[in-house]
């Protein structure tokens, strides 16, 4: 799993990113009460808006960390937008997204260089 | 010697003291009753009027005419006066107390401006009335316009915004026909990280993409940044000034300067315009358009949704794009420009089908009229000297998120004081309830952690200010003793507990809804 400054995590199988908000990020929100994922197809070039989260304090941007095509978007959030407060590192994730360079993947924090990045905080 | 009090304790200590936890045997609280929604209340079927049958109107009608219950309560009008005046009652007011929301400027209404609204012949006109029968209310648009054009040093001004958004999008507007006549439409627009969240949202509705600035460690916008992301692709900024940090953009006439020679205009939200008012004019600082809250910056009402109004001044290179209609003199005295022909040609359409809130303007001006050129610059230099009394007398026990230097009109404060003490800033402002004091703008701006940002405006007294921070710091003290339940709990004493801000967010209630098998007589009958 890899992580970026803005709180998104990204972790790779194949050629397929699967991306979310990190367990800090959703701490730091409070109670989510909506999230708006991507349309399925949509190309995303990273640093793009991805998706919207919204709690109880605001409304957030979610960038896609890396570029790709959208395969497919969490659906069951709209139902349940408190798994991403639950489990935002695993059923809370957001989108899967087809990459085209796994090396921009490589080129994020890993989980040590997120852990310290947050220290500084 | 007969004793006239039939039984009746005349002294406290005669009366026995009540638990602490002691509840009304019907949801009552002293003469404060638990209110039911109009729907629930037992009105079915009654009418608080007496009206004749209608008739002849099912001819016209045809089909459309209703033969079902209509399914609304009925009530007589003391029950209709008295749920309505009671739901206030569970309201807060300027007029009850100091209302330090940060950013939304709730100052006192004079209660001349509401004499002067309220006179006949500003009220009761006709918006389609003829020109000629309505020359005292032209006048006083006109006289509101040269006012507001005075005192922002700016040319034009559009009158008929109807809020402080709606005179963003008159402003962009404004700016994105003044590029289309130039051939050169242009689709990006920089917005600072602290701006009030309607700028981004403002910028979209017209078209446009939005690409943030970034902010300096000392609450500015960061003018490299700035630089870096002008282009020729950007349309416009939009800076607020002072900005949501209570601070002045040090840097305004750079930001200025690099706006125009990247090609760009420079819109200013004038929504803190109330703490340089008389002393600064933004046409000096290089500001193409702003609008201006008249309800913040002039008194008029605010909250509740309007009336606002939200006037537009416009620079030399934008005035010719100005929306209709505005007051011109003409031979037979005053008229309105309406048609965007000849000298309004260029005028990208309306705001509004009329000319605005009238109401509105003549509250504004009466608050103009009344303080005098004099008179306004010390409604500035008095709302940033409250502010920075706050500011000053809470720096003990909180921490301002900028400590560095005066604030203008409001005192922003982060929460790493409340660090380790288990206390929020949610919880501190509904605490701040229980001690008679509507809390301040929390979590916003959202670029410092847990913001509390606190506007008291020029119209409060410094024995209020006084009461103000002594209660929040009896309160910031009992947070850092450990008095903990004293906030998690609260408020203890409002009409209404602690709302489930999630609950209501993820499954919002918004209509009512009979409850089967209870449903009142003629909705049932459906």
């Amino acid at each position: 799993m890899r992580f970026t400054k803005d709180h998104e995590w990204v972790s790779l199988d194949g050629d397929v990113a699967t991306i979310g908000i990190t367990a800090y990020a959703a701490e730091q929100l409070g109670d989510v009460v909506f999230v708006e994922t991507p349309d399925v197809g949509k190309t995303v070039a990273a640093g793009d808006g991805l998706a919207v989260v919204e709690s109880v304090k605001a409304a957030s941007d979610v960038y896609a960390p890396l570029s790709g095509e959208v395969l497919e978007a969490n659906g069951a959030l709209a139902e349940a937008p408190e798994t991403v407060n639950q489990a935002p590192e695993a059923g809370g994730w957001f989108a899967k997204v087809k990459i085209a360079d796994a090396s921009a993947y490589e080129a994020l924090m890993d989980r040590a260089a997120y852990d310290a990045y947050l220290e500084t905080l | 010697m007969t004793m006239q009090t039939v039984g009746r304790p005349t002294r406290p200590e005669d009366v026995q003291p009540l638990d602490a936890g002691f509840t009304s045997l019907t949801g009552g609280r002293g003469l404060l009753q638990d209110e039911a929604l109009i729907f629930e209340r037992d009105g079915w079927g009654k009418t608080g009027v007496d009206l004749p049958p209608v008739e002849g109107s099912a001819d016209d009608l045809g089909d459309l005419v209703r033969t079902r219950p209509i399914g609304l309560p009925g009530l007589s009008e003391p029950e209709a006066m008295r749920h309505y005046v009671r739901l206030s009652q569970k309201n807060h007011a300027i007029d009850l107390a100091l209302y330090p929301l940060g950013s939304c400027t709730m100052k006192h209404n004079p209660r001349l401006n509401e004499k002067m609204a309220r006179l006949a012949g500003f009220a009761d006109l006709h918006p389609m009335a003829p020109l000629a029968t309505i020359q005292g209310a032209l006048t006083l648009m006109d006289r509101l316009s040269h006012w507001l054009k005075t005192l922002t040093g700016m040319p034009a001004v559009a009158l008929s915004p109807k809020a402080g958004a709606h005179g963003e999008l008159c402003g962009l507007l404004a700016i994105r026909a003044a590029h289309e006549a130039k051939g050169d439409p242009r689709r990006r627009v920089l917005v600072p990280t602290s701006a009030h969240g309607t700028n981004p949202a403002t910028a979209a509705f017209v078209g446009y993409s939005v690409t943030e600035i970034a902010q300096t460690d000392d609450g500015r916008v960061d003018l490299a940044d700035l630089a870096a992301k002008l282009g020729p692709d950007v349309a416009a900024i939009m800076v607020t000034n002072p900005n949501t940090c209570g601070l002045f953009e040090r840097d305004i006439i750079e930001i200025a300067r690099l706006t125009h020679e990247a090609g760009a205009y420079f819109y200013c939200d004038g929504a803190n315009f109330n703490a340089i008012v008389g002393r600064v004019r933004p046409g000096d600082l290089g500001v193409d358009a702003m609008h201006i809250n008249l309800h913040k910056t002039f008194s008029t009402p605010h909250g509740g949704g309007g009336p606002g109004a939200g006037p537009v001044v416009l620079s030399e290179a934008l005035a010719p794009f100005a929306p209709a209609p505005w007051v011109v003199h003409g031979p037979d005295g005053l008229t309105l420009v309406e048609e965007t022909v000849e000298e309004a040609a260029q005028a990208f359409g309306r705001m509004s089908a009329f000319h605005g809130q009238m109401g509105m303007f003549v509250r504004a001006y009466a608050y103009m009229r009344s303080h005098g050129a004099d008179g306004l610059r010390q409604v500035a230099e008095d709302a940033v000297l409250n502010a920075n009394y706050i500011k000053a007398r809470l720096s003990g026990v909180m921490t301002p998120a900028f400590p560095e230097g005066p604030c203008m009109h409001e005192a922003l404060f982060d929460d790493s004081w409340l660090e380790g003490t288990g206390v929020t800033t949610l919880d501190f402002a509904k605490a701040m309830i229980d001690e008679g004091f509507h809390p301040m703008t929390m979590y916003f701006p959202l670029v410092v952690h847990g913001a509390m940002l606190i506007e008291p405006t020029e119209t409060e007294s410094k024995q209020e200010l006084d009461r103000f921070c002594d209660a929040l710091i009896a309160l910031a003290e009992a947070a850092k003793a450990g008095d903990v339940d004293r906030f998690k709990g609260a408020p203890y004493l409002a009409p209404m507990r602690r709302l489930d801000e999630t609950l209501a967010a993820r499954k919002p209630r918004l209509t009512w809804k009979p409850e089967p098998g209870v449903a009142p007589a003629p909705l049932a009958a459906e």
